[in-house]
């Protein structure tokens, strides 16, 4: 069963002089639980579509149905994360976890353990009187991601969350979120331009080609890769041949714009 | 060992850091030191004319006898409270007029070209206009130290927030924010080190403001003094009064770095 659906959506960004279609009849679906990866080069319009997802941005024509209903209506949340962690400086560690839960006014005790509870999980100690700026990379991220699931949202956007962040933390953090998202059985959406990750990582890869954003086409992992870890999954002898697979439909669809 | 030989380099770090300080003070003090050591002579050898430049001895007779009767105390108490009113309320004023416009784009661009013509014009030749509608007293005078400030702060502040990085207000949409938590937790706080640096500029801008104002109309102040010694040809008043706007005029942008130092300790 569909749980999060896109039918013919299409954007257009307006500037004073010119537009651009950044979507063109963009539709697919996503089952619950599933994890999603959105793979193309930069300015197929990935990261609009989560944002158009997320509610941030309205698409100019389509329509967009989580759990049947239409996205501004439902009260289902979202969780969103970006390429860098923006963690508010001038905030704590735990401040900047509870970020959500303020903004929609339900700060409790409870919610302040799980948040401790949380950041635990993802193996911080001890760092929730802590500011941003006395973290490293990867553990900012961390706290990012522990931002992100506080607010026990149905579905995960993420939006590059990986590429500013050095190889062996990458590797490390890929892990991590597979783990957590399996384990509290989340829907993701995943955009990102390194096709390993998309392969570690999703059930379903949508390759994208740019100008105008438009889906080209759609693999499926291979059964046994994905319930492996990230990690994992990177030494399976399947792995490289839906690599070259992938590699091949990206490739086509540069040749053809250059 | 080399642990002792670490510490015995660390200790020579120190050192040469300490050594470093000492040689700048040293050369700040002599420069004030030759600064009125020179102006003492050249008074008192006629190279400059002492009825105009007075002396240092002079002044600072002045300033003991002055605020030994208490005049000098009054003088300075006016024009500090004019300076800080002024100060604090441009600065205020400037921000939350900023925020108004950040609140509405229309509005912004509405008042765009108000501002850069209010901007550009020399807030002091308001001055006479000020005074007949306020009237001649502190009023006048506090507004002066007000007015000089607000369309400044308004214009950094306003760029200040237009700058904040936008990703901070997609997290936060992303939770479901409105506009108005949109501004209080992230575009208003991200905000600050700007809001700041125009503080040091206002503690100046207000100084301009009074003291003009002062010349223009008043009974007491620093301003008042200058204009007052100069028309009786009084200099080493006029030198006394200048003194003491410098020091406070540094006091008060002191206090305002350690506001600084205090406010935005986590903001990078």
């Amino acid at each position: 069963m569909s749980f999060l659906t896109l039918e013919n959506v299409t954007h257009h960004y307006f500037t004073k002089n010119d537009y651009t279609k950044a979507l063109d009849d963009i539709s697919f679906s996503v089952k619950e639980g599933e994890f999603v990866s959105l793979l193309g080069p930069s300015g197929c319009g990935k990261s609009t579509i989560l944002s158009i997802v997320s509610g941030i941005m309205k698409q100019t024509s389509g329509k967009v149905l989580l759990d049947n209903k239409s996205i501004d209506e439902s009260e289902l949340a979202i969780g969103y994360m970006l390429q860098q962690d923006y963690l508010f400086p001038w905030k704590t560690i735990l401040d900047n976890v509870l970020l959500g839960p303020t903004i929609q006014n339900n700060v409790n005790e409870e919610l302040k353990e799980k948040a401790r509870e949380l950041l635990r999980e993802v193996g911080l100690k001890n760092v929730e009187n802590q500011y941003p700026s006395s973290l490293s990379g990867g553990m900012r991220q961390r706290v990012a991601l522990v931002r992100t699931l506080i607010t026990d949202p149905k579905v995960l956007l993420l939006d590059e969350p990986f590429s500013a962040l050095d190889f062996q933390t990458k590797l490390k953090l890929e892990d991590l979120v597979f783990k957590l998202l399996h384990a509290y059985h989340k829907t993701a959406i995943l955009v990102t331009h390194d096709i390993g990750e998309a392969i570690a990582m999703s059930d379903r890869i949508i390759v994208m080609s740019a100008n105008p954003g438009s889906i080209s086409k759609t693999f499926e992992v291979p059964i046994e890769l994905r319930n492996e870890l990230p990690f994992l999954v990177r030494r399976h002898p399947k792995y490289q041949s839906i690599f070259d697979k992938v590699w091949e439909e990206l490739n086509k669809n540069e040749a053809q714009t250059v | 060992m080399s642990n002792n030989e670490d510490r015995l380099l660390f200790e020579k770090h120190k050192q040469s850091l300490k050594q470093e300080k000492r040689i700048v003070f040293i050369w700040q003090a002599l420069i004030l030191v030759c600064f009125f050591g020179l102006w003492e002579l050249a008074s008192r050898l006629n190279w400059i004319d002492p009825l105009l430049f007075s002396s240092p001895s002079k002044v600072i007779n002045l300033l003991i006898s002055k605020f030994s009767d208490g005049s000098m105390i009054t003088h300075t108490y006016v024009t500090l409270f004019e300076t800080l009113l002024g100060f604090v309320i441009g600065t205020l004023l400037g921000i939350l007029l900023a925020s108004l416009l950040w609140s509405s784009t229309r509005f912004s661009k509405i008042a765009d070209p108000y501002l850069v013509i209010l901007n550009a014009m020399p807030k002091v030749a308001l001055g006479p206009i000020i005074i007949v509608a306020l009237g001649p007293g502190y009023v006048s005078i506090v507004a002066m130290g007000a007015i000089i400030s607000i369309i400044i702060t308004t214009i950094v502040v306003y760029t200040g927030y237009r700058e904040v990085d936008p990703n901070y207000e997609k997290v936060l949409r992303s939770f479901g924010a409105t506009r108005w938590q949109c501004f209080k937790s992230a575009v208003f706080p991200a905000n600050l080190p700007v809001m700041i640096s125009t503080l040091k500029v206002n503690v100046g801008l207000s100084w301009v403001g009074v003291i003009v104002g002062e010349f223009l109309v008043s009974k007491e102040g620093l301003g008042y003094l200058i204009v007052y010694g100069f028309q009786v040809f009084d200099f080493s008043l006029v030198m006394a009064a200048l003194i003491l706007i410098a020091i406070f005029a540094a006091i008060m942008y002191k206090v305002v770095e350690r506001i600084e130092g205090w406010l935005i300790k986590h903001t990078t």
